[in-house]
């Protein structure tokens, strides 16, 4: 039996760093979210924080830093150590169907926890795309004034709001699936925590 | 209020009331800030103190970043006229059967602190000073916008014409509904920071500030008082309404 490290600390420590800031990011967002519904519905109360308006958005202004400060070191690890080149690619729409369709009769592999199927590159490239955009939008609707143009290729300010709230929608089902996924196959939570992957030759 | 007061009352009796009313308020701020946090420290965990603390000291290093991030030269977008909401939203701590009635004739727009002309203003002298229009997105804190059209004196050229110090840090703002609020000298300087005695081509509506509303279309609304009564320029930082209760002070665009 032979020990592998799977997760660097640097992606360990970012994913449980993350997981805290987007908890902060969303809670605090749905009660903002709330003080002026886009669409026909709120989010209850009891799963936001801030306690009113100016609570959450103090929340968000200040979790805000830690999600940027976070996913830039998470970011700059993946490009510069060739991280995301090792893991998420290459992702090709041929793979990518056959994993969905085994997927979908329940025979997706995933025997080996240090290798990612095509599915789940897709999705994990698909989550730190959403990020981006999400922080993106999240900086014009903040600033629509003083980073007008980064506004105007969302539409403007209401475009802006409109696309931080489809994102944030695409983040959420993101994550749901992760969780689905990690309570599959519990041995994932384990390996996000000691990085070590256990494997009998 | 000045609406109240009888006829005949000289300018240095209003203005003295004014000022007062400044002092009088940030004593009050001063006391009520103790007595706030008396009563938290008897009623709240240290921990959720300490976590209030935190982001409100955070709050406040957002205010410098925002500082850092205006541009003074930075235009916020206008738009064509056919673009305007109709009916534009009302909007104040209070509801609209609330809203201040003010007597024109007896109007005085009171000046203090780091001014060198301190002469209230009839609203027949500040009708008569130059006039400028925009129509651009009031964008509300809470999240929802509205695009507006505003009329009246670019607030640079007021400054300077009763020789406000430009240096100060703070212009802040008193309004005959109580309400109060300032911005950073930066963003007063702007050029599309407005004394706004128009909407909509028309004198500015009871709703929606009469007899004067400060647009400036670089902040969040809150921070475009209505009914304004009293404006001074100082270096001490004067809060707000909304500001005092945790609202982000400088909560530009």
């Amino acid at each position: 039996m032979q020990t592998l490290e799977i997760h660097p600390l640097v992606v360990r420590l970012s994913h449980w760093i993350n997981a805290l800031a987007m908890i902060l990011m969303l809670a605090s967002g749905w009660r903002i979210y709330n003080a002026s519904p886009l669409f026909p519905f709120n989010f209850p109360s009891a799963i936001t924080i801030g306690g009113w308006l100016a609570g959450a958005l103090q929340w968000h202004f200040a979790a805000m830093w830690l999600l940027a400060a976070n996913g830039l070191v998470y970011l700059a690890y993946g490009i510069l150590s060739g991280h995301f080149r090792r893991k998420l690619l290459p992702i090709t729409p041929s793979a990518l169907i056959a994993d969905l369709l085994a997927a979908a009769r329940g025979r997706l592999a995933h025997d080996d926890l240090a290798t990612y199927n095509a599915a789940q590159r897709a999705a994990y490239a698909a989550l730190i795309l959403t990020a981006i955009v999400q922080v993106l939008s999240g900086l014009a609707v903040w600033k629509p004034v003083q980073l007008q143009g980064l506004a105007a290729l969302m539409g403007g300010y209401e475009g802006a709001r409109l696309l931080h709230f489809l994102a944030m929608a695409l983040c959420v089902s993101l994550v749901a699936v992760h969780i689905v996924m990690v309570i599959l196959v519990p041995e994932t939570f384990l390996t996000m925590i000691t990085g070590r992957l256990k494997r009998h030759e | 209020m000045n609406s109240k007061s009888p006829m005949g009352q000289g300018f240095a009796r209003y203005r003295s009331a004014g000022i007062a009313s400044i002092e009088r308020r940030l004593f009050l701020r001063q006391g009520l800030s103790l007595g706030a946090l008396a009563l938290l420290s008897g009623c709240r965990s240290s921990d959720e103190l300490q976590v209030e603390t935190l982001l409100r000291a955070i709050s406040g290093w957002n205010d410098r970043v925002q500082g850092w991030l205006f541009d003074p030269g930075k235009l916020a977008p206008e738009y064509p006229e056919s673009a305007i909401t109709r009916p534009f939203p009302f909007n104040a701590f209070y509801g609209e059967e609330a809203v201040p009635r003010i007597d024109t004739a007896h109007y005085r727009l009171e000046l203090a602190g780091l001014i060198r002309e301190r002469k209230p203003w009839s609203l027949t002298e500040l009708y008569a000073l130059p006039q400028v229009s925009q129509v651009t997105r009031h964008v509300c804190v809470e999240g929802w916008s509205a695009i507006g059209k505003w009329s009246g004196t670019p607030f640079r050229i007021f400054l300077e014409r009763i020789g406000a110090d430009t240096t100060a840090k703070y212009v802040g703002f008193e309004c005959e509904d109580n309400y109060y609020t300032s911005i950073d000298m930066a963003s007063a300087l702007h050029p599309q920071t407005l004394l706004a005695f128009r909407y909509a081509d028309q004198i500015l509506p009871a709703k929606y500030g009469f007899p004067m509303k400060l647009r400036v279309p670089t902040k969040l609304g809150f921070k475009n008082p209505k009914h304004i009564r009293a404006i001074y320029v100082t270096n001490k930082y004067p809060g707000g309404y909304w500001e005092d209760q945790g609202y982000n002070w400088f909560s530009g665009s």
